[in-house]
């Protein structure tokens, strides 16, 4: 027999295996509230943050769970953020490698060192390195979790979208299964199905940015090595296995080496075994013993689509954006536009907020999208410069950066991926000029310990009134919403993130940990008026 | 805002050096001399608008071309 879906990848782990469902047999289509399409960590943080919040979530992708390729490898602190909030985070940093200094080299000389120096008082690191299919195995863990509570989560296994028919009041998709095909409805579609995004080809949605030529080789290399858990960059390294080369720690004695190999190579044959150890036994020296785990070779774009939201079907990942991997920007951002769209869907299907709400997913992650596709570009950029004399450029900056501070400001080998304030937003309400500029409207809030616990961890998974010193209801209700209060103390890690110069403070905080609205005071008027903003409903 | 009356205290002289500076140099290392100096000089002016303006008029030519 044929196998009517075949794997295109090999698996790290199985998570959800294929099993017939009764909707296969079903005389006419099933109808459900939410289809997400694609178990990356997107499609599956998706499915979880729906589940979690009571939304009847079912998610298709055509495997059976995680592949083997590690791809993704630092998660940021906002993702983690994130991640904890959804009962993820937890084995993600047990497993994770924490780091904080990276080194920055020329040819065969140190430029200089840096500390992502976190600032103190918040619950998770800067970064961690973890394998992409770890991350992947610990969501769906945590979608089990959900499950066992009672969240609407339900996963399909080895079931491709092959034709998504959008209708005004629904979406109708082909699946095909091992056996066999059935169709589905959707009044929500949702596709997380990657970069190659078959349901954007499906429909004829274009997806333009720049193409970079050049070629990197990812060698993966287990070891017992005693090299730091730190992250190295060489700009034309003197081992020349590359014209530049990274080194970076993962768990399991897992080491991420990535070479730039250039535009015009013999695929194939760089992908020889022979030919990856002889450039990681220049790199690493000899007598190194080390075994290859995983190799690809990547070129990448940075490009997304023109619009996030098409009618019912919405994009988020890379399917909707793309970013060269210096900055670590991709699953970070998918995760970011999970965060923003779970809650507005959420309220759209509870009849508590207007479909329009929907548009400012579309608004607030291009706005989030272009930013890290402006990083990611300048970073490549300056790593593969695309003239002689932006090369020369680019060389004149190392040269400086090794004696003079000011010429590392420039070096750019990645800018780490921060999460993205949405200024201008239309979600967005009053600001206060005497606040702290980094907790202005449209930006998610910085983390702090309070009293028994996190910042992060108090806040609801609704709406949230956050006090500083004024006095206020204890529970708000207002466009059908009950918004709770959490009254904080100023320590000096609220003074600083959050009161600045204001003798009290009120903040109006949205369902993803962004802030919506900010004033010095409490007034039922003001804060009801920037809840019915927050929610699309002005 | 970028001065473009003159402002060289020893016109002459400073003139003097930068060629003296590249006094022996090949081309190539004379280049990378003056991106080097670029930036050295870009960082002690540190305003991005008036290095935007400087950009923009040395691309005109100093305001000549159209
Ligand atoms: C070398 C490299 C290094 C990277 N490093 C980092 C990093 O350090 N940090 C970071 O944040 N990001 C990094 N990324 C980016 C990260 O891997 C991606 O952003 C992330 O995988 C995107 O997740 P996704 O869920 O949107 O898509 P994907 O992970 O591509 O998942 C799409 C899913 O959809 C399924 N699917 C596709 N078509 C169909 C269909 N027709 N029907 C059903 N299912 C379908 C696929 O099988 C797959 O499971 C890196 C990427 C690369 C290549």
């Amino acid at each position: 027999m044929t196998d009517l879906v075949p794997e295109r990848y090999t698996l790290a782990f199985r998570l959800y295996p294929y099993a017939k469902s009764p909707d296969q047999e079903a005389a006419t289509p099933a109808r459900h509230k939410v289809i997400v399409v694609g178990g990356g960590p997107i499609g599956l943080a998706t499915a979880l943050d729906l589940g979690r919040r009571g939304v009847p979530v079912l998610l298709l992708d055509d495997h059976e769970g995680a592949g083997l390729g590690s791809r993704a490898l630092c998660f940021s602190k906002r993702t983690l953020e994130i991640c904890d909030r959804l009962g993820a985070a937890g084995p993600m940093l047990d497993k994770g490698v924490q780091w904080n200094v990276g080194k920055v080299f020329h040819d065969d000389r140190l430029l200089y060192e840096f500390n992502l120096l976190p600032e103190a008082g918040h619950a998770f690191p800067a970064f961690i390195n973890l394998q992409q299919p770890w991350f992947e195995k610990f969501m769906h863990d945590a979608i089990l979790d959900a499950q066992a509570e009672g969240a609407p989560i339900e996963l399909r296994g080895r079931n491709r979208v092959d034709a998504v028919i959008p209708a005004a009041d629904h979406v109708a998709l082909d699946v095909m299964t091992p056996d066999g095909p059935y169709r589905l409805e959707a009044d929500w579609l949702i596709a997380c199905d990657g970069a190659r995004s078959p349901l954007r080809g499906m429909m004829g949605l274009s997806f333009d940015g720049r193409v970079f030529e050049d070629n990197f080789l990812i060698a993966d290399v287990k070891m017992k090595a005693d090299f730091p858990t730190e992250r190295w960059f060489w700009f034309e390294p003197h081992f020349k296995s590359g014209d530049s080369a990274l080194l970076h720690k993962q768990p399991d004695d897992i080491w991420r080496i990535d070479f730039q190999l250039g535009w015009n190579i013999d695929r194939a044959k760089e992908l020889e075994p022979a030919n990856i150890r002889a450039r990681v036994d220049a790199m690493l020296g000899p007598g190194v013993e080390y075994e290859l785990d995983w190799c690809s070779i990547y070129t990448f774009q940075c490009r997304r689509m023109g619009r996030f939201r098409h009618g019912r079907v919405l994009f988020a990942g890379d399917s909707a954006h793309q970013v060269s991997p210096f900055g670590a920007r991709g699953a970070n951002s998918g995760i970011q536009d999970v965060d923003n769209l779970a809650w507005k869907l959420a309220l759209v299907l509870d009849g508590a907020a207007p479909e329009a709400l929907l548009d400012t997913y579309d608004s607030e992650r291009v706005h989030g999208a272009d930013e890290n596709i402006l990083n990611s570009t300048r970073a490549t950029d300056f790593i593969t410069p695309k003239t002689p004399v932006s090369k020369m450029l680019r060389n004149a900056v190392l040269e400086l950066a090794e004696t003079l501070p000011f010429a590392r400001t420039v070096v750019n080998s990645g800018r780490l991926s921060l999460p993205c304030t949405y200024d201008g937003s239309a979600l967005n309400g009053p600001d206060h000029a005497a606040m702290p500029a980094r907790t202005r409207p449209g930006s998610p809030c910085p983390d702090a310990p309070v009293a028994g616990g996190w910042l992060l961890n108090r806040l609801g998974r609704g709406f949230t009134l956050l006090t500083i010193g004024a006095p206020a209801p204890e529970v708000l209700t207002a466009h059908g919403l009950a918004v709770p209060r959490l009254a904080l103390d100023a320590t000096p890690e609220i003074r600083d993130r959050y009161l600045g110069d204001a003798e009290a403070a009120v903040y109006l905080i949205r369902p993803d940990q962004h802030v919506a609205a900010r004033w010095d005071h409490y007034s039922a008027g003001a804060v009801s008026d920037a809840l019915a903003r927050a929610i699309g409903k002005e | 805002m970028l001065i473009t009356t003159p402002n060289l205290t020893r016109p002459d002289e400073t003139y003097a050096a930068l060629i003296a500076t590249h006094e022996g140099l090949s081309e190539a290392e004379s280049h990378a001399l003056n991106a080097r100096l670029i930036l050295i000089l870009m960082n002690h002016i540190g305003d991005d608008a008036v290095l935007t303006e400087a950009m923009r008029l040395a691309r005109d030519k100093g305001g000549q071309a159209a």
